[in-house]
Order: C-alpha cells, then sequence, then structure tokens
C-alpha cells in the first residue's frame, strides 16, 4: 500500500521555502504588517524606555517651558519643561500593560466560564448567563468607573475594572461558539476515544473557537486603552506624576487656546495610532493562526 | 458462543421542546416525542460484522451513539462482554471504551482540525495506557502503517490530506487501542464510489486479522454486501428484516428491503430493474403509523396492516416483520 | 444529431502559494440534442470545475487559461459579462449536490420559481404564479399550490431537489448541468429523482450534462459518457459501449473498482492515487498508474482518437492496439 502515501501537496518545506511563504503573507497584508511593525516598535520602546528616552520623564526644566517641537526636543516640551517624547514612551508602559493585561485577563476567565456554560447548559448555563446579563445591563464605562472607585486609583485596579467589563463579552462569544461545535464530529470522537470534560473543552473545543476570539480580542485591547485614557482623562485611576496617554491628553487639551497644539496632539496621536494597529492586525493575526490558511491565496 | 454484544428492545426517544411542541401535546393528549429508535434488538458474535442498513431517519445512527454512550437510551439494555452497559457510571464506562470504538461518517469533520495525524492517533493511547511518549509514537506510527498511511504523513493536518486519507486516520484512531469490536458509522458514504473499494478492502482485512467485530451501518447497500455476514434493515425506529447476507440479497422478505435493492443503481447498462418502488415520502418520526410503518407507502398493503406487526422467523435465521409474508 | 454545447481545448488553471494547478486541461466533449451526457470522474478530476467553466463563473484564482465553448453559434469564452448574466438561467441552467442551501430561507418555494418566469418571461405577478404552480406539479410534487406557499425548511432533501429542478427548466434552457444531483440523498430518493430527470429532459427540450462519481446512475440514466481523470477528458464513448467494451486503462479499473449490488464478484481498487496537479508530468497523467504504461506516455500527451463509432479514447496502448478490446 505504498502508494497511498505520496502526499498531494509537496513534502514540508525547507527552510527557504517557509520563509518565502511567509514574505508572500506579508505582502498579501501590508497594513497589517505595517500595524504589527508599530506595535512591536511600541513594545520595545515602552520595554527600553531608560536606555531610549533623551530626557527623564520627570526632568523638569523651568527655562525650556513650553518649547515647540525641535531638535532638542522633539515632540516639544510641557509648561514644566518636560521632554513629550520621554513623557510618551514611558507612559506607553503603563497603556500598554493594562491593554494587555486587561484584555489577557478577561479573555482567561470569559473563555474558561463561557466554555463551561456552552458544555454543560441546563442550570449552569441558566446561573451564569443571568450573572452575565446583570453586568451587561451597565454601560462599561460607568461600570469601569464604578469599580476604579470603589478599589481606589491605581493602575491594577484600573486593569482589574477594565477587564470585568470585558469578560462578558468574551464568555457570550466562547458560549456561542461551543454551541456550533459541540455537535461536531470531531467532538464526538473526542467523547467517543474517552477523554475527560477538561480535555474536550481545552484541547478540543476552545482552540477551534480562537478565531472569532481573536478579532475580539485585538478589537477589544484598542478598547481598553480607550477606557484606559478616558478614565484617566476624568482624574480615576493614575495619579500623577504617573504619565498616562489619556492624561496627558487631557491636560494638553487645556493649552489648545493658547496655542500649544504639541501637549495634546501627539499623545492623542499615540492613542490613535495604537488602537488603529490592534484593529488591523486582528483579522490577518486569524488568518496566520489558522492551519487551513497555510497555502491558499 | 454467546454474542460479543447485545442490543435488547433499546428505545432512544427525544423529548421536543418549545412552545409548539407544547401546543401539539396538548392537541394530541401525549408529550411530543421523537422516537428515533423504538424496539431495537440485534447481537453481534465475535469476529463477525453485522450490517445495519436503512434511509436517512431510520434510526441506525442513534442505535451506534447509544452504544458508545453519545446518547443514553431511554429504555432496554446493551450488554457487551457480558456487562450490562446502560448501568455503569461515567468511570466505569470510560474503562470499556478502549474495547468499543466508533468510526464515523465524515472523515473530514471527524478530525480536529487543529491537531496533527500523528496526535490524534496518539490520544487514546494516553488517555488509557501509561505508555511513555516514545512507546505511544511507535504504536501510532505502527497503526497508520497497517491502514496504509506512511510515517510521512503523521505530521500533517486534516485539511491535507484527502478523504480517503482522513478516513483511514479515523480507522487508525478506532484501531488504536486494540478494541474488540468497532461501530463503523456510514464509513464510505462520504467517499467517492471508486475509493469505496480501498476501505472496504482494508477493513475486512483488518478484521480478519485482528478478529474485531464491526456494526457496520450504512445506506450502501452494495458495500454492506460485500462486508457483512448478517443484515438487519431499519425503518423508522425498528427492525423490519433480518437475514444472514445471502438471503437478505437473493431473497429479500419485507417489501422495504425490496424497493431499497430495487433502486440501488447497477452499473450495468442492460440491466433490468425491479419496479418496485415505495410511494409519498418518510413519515415524521413524531407521527408514526400504527400497525405496521410502511403501510402508508407500501404498494402492497391490505386492511391487515393496520395491526401491529411483530418480527417473526420466516424461514431459518431469516427474520421479517410483515404480514403478508 | 446537433450538439448544443461543444467544449473544445478547454483549460482552467488555479493559482496557488505552490504554483498553478491544471485543475482542467484540455477537455473537449460536445452535449448532442435531447441527449443526456455522464461526466464521470473521481473527485478532484475537474469535473465540478468544468461545469463552473462552462457558466463562465470560474473566479479568481482561478482563470479560464484556453479554449471556447460553444452555444448556439456563439463561443461563450468571447462574451462579456453582461450578456453571460442573460445566458445563465435561461439557456444553461444547474442544479447542484446540495439543494437545501441553494434555497433561500426567507422566501417561499413558489416565489423561487415564479420570480425566474416575472424575471426572464417579463409576465405578470399571478401569471407567473400560475405558472410556478404548474412546474412544481411537473416535477412531482404533491399539492403544489399548497406547497407552493412553503418554505424550503418544510421541504425534505428530495422534493428540495425537485424544486431546483422546477427552477433550472422554468426558462426552458437548452442545457441543465446536473452536478451530482443524487450525492446527498437516500437511495430511493435519489432513483426518483433521475427517473424524473431522464423524463423531464425530453419534454422539455433540455440537453442534460450529468456529472458524478457513481458508476450506477450513469449505466440507468445516460446515454452517452465522458469519463474525466485528473482534469483531461480520457474517453468518450455511447454508454453500453463504456461498460461493455471500456477501452482506456483508467476506465477498465473504475469499473472493476465498484462494489455491485447485482453479482458476487471480486472489487479490485484502482492502483496508485491521483496525480499531484501541482507536479503534472509531462504526458499522459495516468501513466503512474497504468499498467500498460511504456516511456512514450510518460513523455507526450495522447489526444482523443475514435475507436469505433461514437467511441473515442484518449491513450496511446489503444491506438497501438497493445490493450486487447474486453
Amino acid at each position: 500500500m505504498a502508494d497511498v502515501t505520496r502526499s498531494p501537496l509537496a513534502p514540508l518545506t525547507p527552510t527557504s521555502a517557509a520563509l518565502r511563504l511567509v514574505w508572500l503573507r506579508i505582502r498579501r497584508n501590508w497594513p497589517s504588517a505595517i500595524a504589527l511593525v508599530l506595535i512591536v516598535a511600541m513594545m520595545l520602546a515602552a520595554l527600553l524606555a531608560n536606555w531610549i528616552a533623551p530626557y527623564e520623564p520627570d526632568a523638569t526644566d523651568a527655562e525650556a517651558a513650553l518649547r515647540v517641537p525641535s531638535l532638542h526636543h522633539w515632540l516639544g516640551t510641557d509648561i514644566y519643561g518636560r521632554d513629550l517624547l520621554s513623557r510618551i514612551i514611558f507612559a506607553a508602559r503603563v497603556d500598554l500593560t493594562v491593554a494587555f493585561g486587561a484584555t489577557a485577563l478577561a479573555l482567561a476567565i470569559g473563555s474558561t466560564i463561557g466554555a463551561v456554560a456552552g458544555l454543560y447548559r441546563g442550570l449552569v448555563d441558566l446561573v451564569i448567563m443571568r450573572c452575565v446579563d446583570s453586568i451587561m445591563a451597565f454601560p462599561a464605562f460607568i461600570l469601569a468607573m464604578a469599580i476604579t472607585a470603589a478599589l481606589g486609583n491605581s493602575v491594577t485596579n484600573v486593569l482589574i475594572a477594565i477587564s470585568l467589563t470585558q469578560i462578558p463579552n468574551y464568555l457570550r462569544l466562547i458560549r456561542g461558539e461551543i454551541f456550533r461545535i459541540r455537535e461536531m464530529e470531531y467532538a464526538d470522537a473526542a467523547r467517543v476515544v474517552g477523554n475527560p470534560a477538561w480535555r474536550i473543552i481545552f484541547i478540543h473545543l476552545l482552540p477551534n473557537c480562537l478565531p472569532p476570539i481573536i478579532v475580539q480580542a485585538t478589537l477589544a485591547m484598542g478598547y481598553a486603552l480607550l477606557t484606559m485614557a478616558a478614565l484617566s482623562f476624568i482624574g480615576l485611576g493614575i495619579q500623577p506624576p504617573q504619565s498616562e496617554w489619556g492624561s496627558m491628553t487631557a491636560e494638553g487639551a487645556q493649552y489648545i487656546v493658547t496655542g500649544e497644539w504639541w501637549l495634546f496632539l501627539f499623545p492623542g496621536l499615540a492613542i490613535v495610532l495604537m488602537v488603529l494597529s490592534f484593529n488591523l492586525i486582528g483579522d490577518s493575526l486569524r488568518d496566520f493562526l489558522d492551519p487551513r490558511m497555510r497555502g491558499v491565496r | 458462543m454467546s454474542p460479543l454484544c447485545e442490543v435488547d428492545d433499546i428505545k432512544v426517544h427525544f423529548a421536543l421542546r418549545g412552545s409548539a411542541a407544547w401546543l401539539r401535546a396538548l392537541k394530541d393528549g401525549k408529550p411530543a416525542v421523537v422516537r428515533a429508535v423504538d424496539g431495537v434488538s440485534i447481537s453481534i458474535d465475535p469476529g463477525s460484522m453485522l450490517g445495519l442498513v436503512g434511509e436517512s431517519g431510520c434510526g441506525k445512527s442513534t442505535v451506534a451513539r447509544a452504544l458508545v454512550r453519545l446518547v443514553r437510551p431511554t429504555a432496554g439494555s446493551i450488554r457487551f462482554d457480558g456487562t450490562e452497559l446502560t448501568s455503569l457510571s461515567d468511570d466505569e464506562f470510560n474503562k470499556i471504551r478502549p474495547n468499543l470504538q466508533m468510526v464515523f461518517q465524515d472523515p473530514a469533520a471527524s478530525l480536529n482540525p487543529r491537531l496533527s495525524v500523528r496526535r490524534v492517533v496518539e490520544e487514546p493511547i494516553k488517555l488509557h495506557t501509561e505508555l511513555s511518549a516514545a512507546e505511544r509514537r511507535e504504536r501510532a506510527e505502527a497503526v497508520l502503517e497497517e491502514v496504509g498511511l506512511g510515517a510521512d504523513l503523521a505530521d500533517r493536518y486534516p485539511h491535507e490530506l484527502s478523504g480517503g486519507q482522513c478516513q483511514r486516520v479515523n480507522i487508525a484512531r478506532a484501531l488504536v487501542t486494540n478494541p474488540r469490536l468497532i461501530v463503523l458509522d456510514e464509513p464510505t458514504s462520504a467517499l467517492d464510489v471508486s475509493l469505496r473499494a480501498r476501505v472496504i478492502l482494508l477493513l475486512e482485512e483488518l478484521r480478519q486479522r485482528h478478529g474485531l467485530s464491526y456494526l457496520f451501518i450504512s445506506h450502501d447497500l452494495a458495500s454492506v454486501r460485500y462486508l457483512a455476514s448478517r443484515v438487519a434493515v431499519m425503518y423508522l425506529g425498528v427492525i423490519v428484516e433480518e437475514a444472514s447476507r445471502a438471503e437478505l440479497f437473493d431473497h429479500p422478505a419485507h417489501p422495504y428491503t425490496r424497493a431499497l435493492l430495487a433502486a440501488v443503481p447497477v452499473p450495468d447498462p442492460d440491466a433490468k430493474r425491479d419496479p418496485f418502488v415505495l410511494s409519498g415520502e418518510i413519515p415524521s418520526p413524531i407521527d408514526i403509523p400504527t400497525g405496521c410503518r410502511l403501510r402508508t407507502r407500501c404498494p402492497l398493503a391490505q386492511p391487515v396492516c393496520a395491526e401491529p406487526v411483530p418480527i417473526r422467523e420466516v424461514a431459518p435465521g431469516h427474520f421479517a416483520a410483515c404480514h403478508l409474508v | 444529431m446537433n450538439a448544443v454545447v461543444e467544449v473544445k481545448d478547454l483549460s482552467v488553471r488555479f493559482a496557488t502559494d505552490h504554483g498553478e494547478v491544471a485543475a482542467v486541461d484540455q477537455a473537449s466533449f460536445d452535449v448532442r440534442e435531447g441527449e443526456i451526457l455522464g461526466l464521470v470522474g473521481e473527485s478532484g478530476s475537474g469535473k465540478s470545475v468544468t461545469a463552473t467553466a462552462i457558466l463562465r463563473l470560474i473566479r479568481k484564482p482561478g482563470r479560464l487559461a484556453h479554449g471556447s465553448i460553444m452555444l448556439g453559434g456563439r463561443d461563450l469564452c468571447q462574451l462579456r459579462e453582461d450578456e453571460l448574466q442573460h445566458i445563465r438561467g435561461t439557456e444553461i441552467a444547474m442544479i447542484s449536490q446540495t439543494p437545501r442551501t441553494a434555497l433561500n430561507p426567507l422566501i417561499t418555494v413558489g416565489q423561487h420559481v415564479a420570480r425566474l418566469f416575472a424575471l426572464h418571461a417579463g409576465l405578470s405577478k399571478a401569471e407567473s404564479r400560475r405558472r410556478a404552480i404548474d412546474m412544481l406539479a411537473l416535477v412531482g410534487i404533491p399539492e403544489p399550490a399548497r406547497r407552493a406557499r412553503q418554505y424550503a425548511h418544510q421541504f425534505s432533501g428530495g422534493m428540495c431537489q425537485r424544486v431546483m429542478i422546477a427552477m433550472a427548466l422554468a426558462t426552458s434552457p437548452r442545457l441543465l448541468i446536473a452536478d451530482e444531483p443524487t450525492t446527498g440523498l437516500d437511495v430511493s430518493t435519489a432513483a426518483r429523482i433521475l427517473d424524473l430527470l431522464r423524463e423531464l429532459g425530453p419534454r422539455t427540450g433540455a440537453s442534460i450534462l450529468l456529472i458524478t462519481h457513481d458508476l450506477g446512475v450513469v449505466a440507468s440514466t445516460c446515454q452517452r459518457v465522458a469519463v474525466m481523470h485528473a482534469g483531461q477528458i480520457v474517453e468518450v464513448a455511447p454508454v453500453r459501449s463504456l461498460f461493455h467494451h471500456p477501452a482506456h486503462p483508467y476506465t477498465r479499473a473504475l469499473v472493476r473498482s465498484i462494489p455491485r449490488i447485482d453479482r458476487e464478484i471480486t472489487m479490485e481498487p484502482i492502483p496508485g492515487a491521483v496525480p499531484s496537479l501541482l507536479n503534472v508530468p509531462a504526458g499522459c497523467r495516468y501513466a503512474g498508474r497504468c499498467p500498460w504504461v511504456e516511456d512514450r506516455c510518460r513523455r507526450l500527451k495522447p489526444v482523443l482518437r475514435s475507436v469505433a463509432p461514437g467511441h473515442s479514447v484518449a491513450c496511446f496502448a489503444v491506438e497501438d492496439g497493445r490493450v486487447a478490446a474486453v
């Protein structure tokens, strides 16, 4: 029966051919490639802030206050003479931590509970869904505000608050996906072969729910960033002298009237670019993780 | 020789839910129930194959699923190797699973798209034995070899394989725990007619080599004819005829069997077709005709067919449920 | 007999990350007036792609690389999209393997058919409804007036297929392409659908191109047969000649590989596997599996040549007489 072993496609490609495939996919999705570069660049900048930033974020310089962007200060300075570029780079730490952290936490908790609801149905599902409904009855932002106010102003608490408001989304999404695939034959096959429930959830069902989750997660990261920014815009969450893009934009807004446009534009631009990048990589990341998309134009 | 598996008068009824069902129940005076399987008894001897044929909606897949506990029978008993399966707990049943495996209908849909062939075949070994990773790998590769898939395919994913290859992976997965009975739910229906031969011959080879028993469920009568020693025909949840292969195909007793055999297209342009045809459509399993279930469509129907019809022996080893035989 | 559709040297290619795949390679055949031509082949042989190509519905990443499709004197490959839109549904119609998914769940079955009359024949709403009910009766749906008001989910698989046939034949097309119309259906339902096609073809004047992988279907329904292997047409013959005197080695192997219900004969699976269409061999695509292969077969591609009236085969071994007549 050796004849059937010749598979329809070429055998496993060596490195050069694999690289070529990666290049083709990048070329197909150049907006996403750019987005990915931006995100990685920002993450690296945040990590290496101590070495990259030209000045200390808190270093005041009374003589250099409110300078227009120039060679000394690429993005200008604020009223205390602090370099805007350095502040933005250091602020990236807070923003990206909250964006990734809140999303990851919400995804982990929401998916697990959603999977349980989808798999067991009945009373378990009923109870879980009614709890979810109560959480979703509140406008997400109001809820985030309330939780932050209750827990106290700190970055960690903001992270928890934002992730709590995001949990219902993943929960419902996963639950819906589980409904769809629990009737699939490979789920049945997994049962017949003797898999315990936890393996069916984590090895067979959840990985196949990933595509819509990935897209949701990348969109949600943008939303988490915006929520963080909005919370500090109104004074909740972080405290000065900690810098964060939202609070920087809030402070900078006061100066539009007096003509110091850079104080509000650059932090705002940072938010926009990050959110846009998250949105753009959503679809491509989903395709990239799908074994079926290999080799398809 | 006592049978390996004995199914005794099982019934699988699904209660309908929702407001429409409730209204219907009010109207009919009894709860609305889908009688998918309504009293089926079969037995499979060690090392033999029983074919279970019928068209869609007859309940044959439900019988298969009941055997592997994907669905619980509402009544009746299933004895496997002397043990009564219906009274086992889930954990106890799990210990039996290595002996009782299943191959599903859609070759590609029965494989998790995210697992490589190797992982699919190694999983049952991992779940039920204590073998080391190297031993698992060896056993998986040995089984893949046996079903005709080379080691180079072990790291592929289901979407990279053809339908026939996917089906072989399914068979390998069922085989890897050394089962005694394999339930095959339409294993060739999703394959091209020209590929069925390979799978059928492979199944026969494996059966002889390992002394396996099969419950082969299909609407492809030609494949069943090749493999089965005994055949049972199902219609609307009950068995209407059961006989040895030769008897059933050469001397069908029940009108439904006759109609089924007449409808199979034969690859011979000069073949004369038996013009025996059933009228109308299959009734819904919620509204089953009283008496003989076929009487609303049978060209030979008589008034007596409204009476309940038990299955009787009409010739040695040949059973049929028809008043007119 | 006149040909309704003449396909000549049709080639369809698909672009993939691994290179170009020639899904259909220089296929030539014709469908004659009033006949049912069977197009037989395994999965992946290119039969469905051929059907899609005839309807000029090949889209990226596929393209019609070569060939001509003559319908009533016009070459479909040269026509513009708006001219083609007029032809699809009126002169060429198609029914597919999954009738239920082809029906719109939001409109009634009657509306599916009535719309066609309104659109293509310009009939009034009332007249279209009347004609639609007539069509449903023609395809054997009982109580057509009542069922015309029902929706697709209330119909069984076989009934849905009848509705598809009604829709296809409503505009009296010259050619009806039936792509595996019975593959998803039960045996007895399938038999009745095939009976229906056999009966309605001559009645409505449509010729039928019946695509299938089941030789049993071909034997009972078709008058002539074209056999496809790996994108190439390897044999065209009247149905009796194909089964009693199969010439091409692939056809012979195919006939021997089928489980049969009427006889106790041994099944022999076809040796080898369908060649990968990415690394297509230069010569005959069956060379890797053929017991009569010789060196020439690997280098040159055989073309269809007549070996008997109406019976042509693309095989060097047959041409040379190395293969004895069955």
